[in-house]
């Protein structure tokens, strides 16, 4: 590739049709990178260690020239930088931060904190929100899994590569309610205390996805209470759906016209 | 209660521990709905992701575009861009979309 090329590889969670719906929930997770970084001088690996440990936390950055936001400042969370192998003047980090963090000007600015310069020679990104690298497949994989199934009848492989979009779902607090609350769901009405049959621990105004007790997506909405006090409540609003992911009319109308 | 076992899959994908905290005994009608692991191939088609190892060179969104043109499907989107930030190249000569190509 030319020159002034980051190569820049590693997870890149795609959802297909209806997925595309819970894909901006992956889009604002946590993200994991692996950088190398070039140092344009000689410099001892401790004074570098303290200059990561001063870009750790929040920081403010203001995205580059070429990127795909508004060049506005504003602040990023960086939740650790690591040193794991150096050599001369590379150096190989790994980074976990908030969304949106350029790694690029990350290296760059540890660059004009040392005095020096710096940049980013390659990057790799190892998480996105749920999906590491543990799953992950090639380009070639996917075309291959493809022909086996339009051509040879083989599904198989195509099956192993595909990830239920309900997997997006990792990481956030969940509540599943009964058949005959989803379809109101689905028409965009609140969950209610009577409907819920099982819910993993949340506080007000967290991010909450409801699930069917076949483990579908229904929908993902925000919490208008604590979840401590569900146990003791008979009714009442609990969960406000934001995006509703299931088709109307999949399971019964439960309500009276 | 024991629930299906794909609720649980769903948490070892990422290994989330939150416990599930039971409110009343409930079970599932078959004749709603269906399992996400029972879905037939063009059903999970549309309801799922796949995770692809970037390759260098093209963008996020070409990369989203071929599996889209691959698939035969009308809608795909990504989870963050991931882009190689073509420095010091006007978006005419950036060798992305010609990847296959010589850049200089």
């Amino acid at each position: 590739m030319g020159w002034g090329y980051p190569k820049v590889t590693g997870v890149l969670p795609i959802g297909i049709e209806n997925a595309t719906k819970l894909i901006t929930y992956v889009t604002k997770s946590g993200k994991e990178y692996v950088c190398l970084m070039r140092v344009h001088c000689n410099t001892s690996m401790d004074t570098l260690k303290s200059i990561l440990k001063e870009l750790e936390g929040e920081i403010y950055q203001r995205p580059p020239v070429r990127s795909s936001v508004k060049r506005r400042l504003r602040t990023r969370k960086v939740n650790s930088i690591d040193i794991l192998d150096y050599s001369e003047k590379l150096y190989l980090l790994k980074i976990s931060s908030s969304p949106g963090t350029y790694m690029r000007k990350l290296c760059h600015d540890a660059g004009i904190i040392l005095g020096c310069g710096a940049h980013m020679i390659e990057l790799r990104r190892t998480r996105s929100g749920a999906f590491s690298e543990k799953n992950i497949v090639t380009m070639q994989e996917l075309a291959e899994a493809i022909y086996m199934w339009r051509n040879c009848r083989d599904e198989s492989e195509l099956r192993n590569i595909l990830i239920p979009m309900e997997y997006a779902l990792c990481g956030m607090p969940k509540v599943i309610v009964d058949d005959f609350a989803v379809n109101s769901v689905a028409y965009g009405a609140s969950i209610n205390v009577p409907g819920i049959v099982a819910y993993q621990e949340f506080k007000k105004g967290d991010t909450v996805a409801i699930i069917t007790l076949k483990g579908e997506a229904v929908a993902i909405g925000e919490s208008v209470i604590n979840s401590a006090t569900l146990n003791n409540m008979e009714k009442g609003e609990v969960i406000r759906p934001k995006r509703v992911i299931i088709s109307k009319d999949i399971y019964p109308k439960a309500w009276k016209k | 209660m024991k629930f299906y076992d794909f609720i649980y899959k769903i948490d070892n994908f990422c290994y989330y521990q939150n416990p599930w905290i039971i409110k009343k005994e409930e079970s599932t009608s078959e004749n709603f709905g269906i399992y996400p692991d029972k879905r037939d191939l063009n059903t999970l088609i549309t309801n799922s992701i796949i995770n692809i190892d970037k390759p260098p060179g093209p963008t996020s969104h070409e990369v989203a575009y071929w599996i889209k043109r691959m698939l035969k499907v009308n809608k795909v989107g990504h989870g963050g861009t991931l882009e190689p930030f073509g420095v010091g190249l006007s978006q005419s000569n950036r060798c992305s979309t010609n990847w296959y190509r010589k850049c200089y």
